[in-house]
């Protein structure tokens, strides 16, 4: 009997080489006679690991990682295809890894373990019940689970789902729409593009929940240009699911309509913003909309629209089949259910961590990331993307918690956990969130557009030993008016990173650029 | 390379056509004639704003809005390396010096060969496997000064024929 290998497929995975293991894998085998199957998985999330290939057994997936082509011949001669552990890059069974068996994931309950692609695998580990189970309700009734589930909206804002598609299911209109927001543009941030590639058809089915929900038949994903592999594959997905009778005129032979296509951004961090994502959408420049009106009641071409980030609307599927209590048993006060946390950065063991909300950062890092990369102190984490707090050791016992967060001026944000070494220079790196915000600005507002240019030369001439008292003096002052007098969180945010520095980590400031740490 | 990157109106006024009629058409179009010619011919400006009923300024201003879009023909290979955070944390800045100084240019231009055109990208969604790069459509993880080095060489070397 063939015997079924996996080889991840994502691009964490194929950055780090799996295409060379898998072609190594399957000439090896056949050359030693046996018969394999490769499947090209998803990845489990344990980017360190990667590529991590899995034998399947009687007793379950044996794990081996991360295996470069040259291991292949070694594993083979050691026993792989029988799932023997006396490789030094043998994990014993996947499903009993550590990283993994502490995770609680209820989103991520499939990715690794099944073709991302195929309808089959899908089905066969719960893909599609949620879908069936809003087909037999009312639109309001799916929004009253929704609601009930207290899922929050996972894109930054933390905006109650149910509550959003409550309004847009309100408003009346001759089309609605639903819009994916896949624009993952926070640095640290790969959650949204392991459901793309690893899971596909699970955005596709909380996709069209959603559509039966609010009474939209068209549903856009605004992904990232940045992610072509994530197109590729969601294009796929989309064109199987239409063929399955999963997307179309006719979901699951209801009568019921929902029609979706992907659409790519152009490499703009601002049209992660929803309203510059419409505006990007209906085909002009990513100007950042006034609100209201909200993109609930008029939101693409003019209709009401629900947008919802990648994660929010794959934890549906999830609430629809097991019901909102399910979900809503898991977290503290008001964040409800798993937050998607990646350790990304300077750190031993990055990948996903689906865990309910109230675990601190510390154990994050430390339990699951096992310290820096580089094995030199921590110094500094940035939580929730570019526009999030650097945080000091002292904040790093905060509950990963919407409102302990909060309390502290910190996000959690996309749930991005960017780790720094002690080489890090925090003047460097405020400089860069200057840098990053006039870049990316949508030029719409003064105090974003002037006040970040004026940033970065502020802290440049800090940096130079100019002045020094003065410049920092007018570097607070910068933040505040670009913190009180902007448009959006991008010239309103971009600041925190800033300020979190400056505040604790002035030595940074009081030393010479270019290396001077006397 | 399978498809002629050279332009004329008849290719781009098809690509246009072949997309006009959806709503907000103008990004994928643009996406099209990026994805055919490797950058967007000022010739399609015109064209593009007579089929979707706009003014060249609004089409100007719509490409010029987004760092995806180029106006100028890239390298043969586009070569984009990861400034953000993340990749910052395990040694992006040194390689991003040390790229720049290997192929003797700056972001937003093309090798003397034309065969790399060097780009900045924030973030590509590899942030636990940094420094991250982009070469065309694939990413690389864990990128040092030497894996660089052997990257380029071997874009800057490899036979015409087996060019993708
Ligand atoms: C500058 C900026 C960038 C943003 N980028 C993203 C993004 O990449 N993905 C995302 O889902 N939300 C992003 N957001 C938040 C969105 O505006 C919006 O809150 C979100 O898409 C709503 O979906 P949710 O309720 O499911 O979170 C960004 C906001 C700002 C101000
Ligand atoms: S704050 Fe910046 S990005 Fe936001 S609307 Fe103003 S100029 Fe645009
Ligand atoms: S920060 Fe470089 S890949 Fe995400």
């Amino acid at each position: 009997m063939s015997i079924r290998v996996f080889v991840p497929r994502d691009t964490t995975a194929l950055a780090l080489g799996a295409d060379a293991v898998a072609n190594r894998l399957a000439r090896e085998a056949a050359a030693r006679g046996h018969s394999i199957t490769l499947v090209r998985n998803g990845s489990r999330g344990l980017a360190w690991l990667e590529p991590l290939v899995e034998v399947e057994t009687p007793i379950g997936r044996f794990a081996y990682g991360p295996v470069a082509p040259n291991d292949v011949t070694t594993l083979l001669a050691s026993g792989l295809l029988e799932g023997s552990v006396a490789h030094p890059l043998a994990l014993g069974l996947t499903e009993e890894i550590g990283y993994l068996a502490r995770q609680q994931r209820l989103t991520f309950a499939r990715i690794g373990i099944t073709d991302p692609l195929s309808i089959e695998d899908y089905r066969a580990h719960t893909g599609f019940y949620g879908l069936e189970a809003a087909l037999q309700r009312e639109p309001q009734d799916i929004v009253e689970e929704v609601k009930a589930s207290g899922l929050r909206g996972r894109g930054g804002a933390a905006f109650p789902t149910g509550i959003k598609w409550q309004t847009v299911l309100d408003t009346p209109a001759d089309q609605k729409y639903i819009v994916c927001n896949a624009d993952e543009g926070d640095s640290g941030t790969f959650a949204d593009r392991l459901v793309m590639e690893c899971d596909p058809y699970m955005l596709i089915e909380g996709m069209a929940i959603a559509g039966l929900a609010v009474k939209a038949t068209q549903g856009y994903i605004y992904l990232r240009s940045e992610y072509p592999l994530a197109k590729e594959i969601l294009d796929e997905a989309i064109a199987r699911a239409e063929q399955a009778g999963y997307l179309g005129d006719n979901l699951c032979g209801s009568g019921r309509a929902f029609h979706l296509e992907v659409r790519l951004g152009a490499g703009a961090y601002i049209c992660g913003e929803e309203t510059s994502l419409l505006e990007s959408l209906e085909g002009k420049r990513g100007l950042v909309r006034f609100k209201p009106p909200l993109p609930a009641i008029e939101g693409l071409f003019g209709r009401p629209t629900v947008v919802n980030n990648v994660l929010s609307l794959a934890a549906v599927p999830f609430i629809l089949a097991e019901g909102a209590e399910a979900y809503a048993t898991h977290g503290m006060g008001r964040s409800r259910g798993t937050l998607a946390l990646q350790l990304a950065g300077n750190v031993k063991r990055g990948g996903l961590v689906e865990l309910a909300f109230g675990t601190t950062l510390r154990t994050l890092m430390e339990e699951f990331g096992g310290g820096t990369l580089s094995g030199k102190p921590l110094r500094a984490v940035q939580v929730g993307g570019p526009l999030g707090a650097y945080l000091p050791e002292s904040q790093w016992d905060l509950p990963l918690d919407y409102e302990a967060f909060a309390a502290e001026s910190a996000v959690l944000g996309h749930g991005g956990v960017v780790m720094f070494d002690e080489s890090v220079d925090m003047a460097e790196q405020a400089r860069f969130s200057m840098e990053f915000c006039k870049v990316e600005s949508c030029g719409k507002c003064t105090p974003c557009r002037i006040g970040s240019t004026r940033g970065v030369e502020v802290i440049d001439r800090i940096r130079a030993n100019q002045n020094r008292e003065a410049n920092l003096a007018l570097l607070h002052d910068l933040c505040e008016t670009m913190v009180d007098g902007s448009l959006c969180a991008m010239g309103g945010m971009t600041p925190f990173p800033v300020q979190s520095a400056l505040k604790h980590f002035p030595d940074d400031f009081q030393r010479a650029a270019n290396g001077d740490r006397s | 390379m399978n498809e002629s990157r050279e332009w004329s109106s008849q290719s781009i006024q098809a690509e246009i056509n072949a997309l006009k009629h959806k709503p907000g058409a103008l990004l994928p179009i643009l996406h099209a004639l990026q994805d055919r010619f490797g950058f967007i011919p000022s010739d399609a400006v015109p064209l593009i704003a007579e089929s979707l009923q706009q003014t060249r300024a609004e089409v100007h201003g719509v490409i010029s809005f987004y760092h995806h879009f180029r106006t100028t023909p890239p390298g043969r290979h586009v070569v984009q390396i990861c400034r953000a955070e993340a990749c910052q944390a395990v040694g992006a800045r040194q390689l991003e010096a040390h790229a720049k100084a290997r192929l003797g240019i700056d972001y937003h231009q093309t090798t003397s060969d034309r065969e790399i055109t060097l780009e900045a990208v924030y973030c590509l969604g590899n942030c636990a496997c940094g420094p991250s790069i982009r070469v065309d459509d694939s990413v690389r993880g864990r990128v040092t000064p030497e894996a660089f080095d052997a990257l380029t060489d071997e874009l800057q070397t490899r036979p015409l024929e087996v060019m993708g």
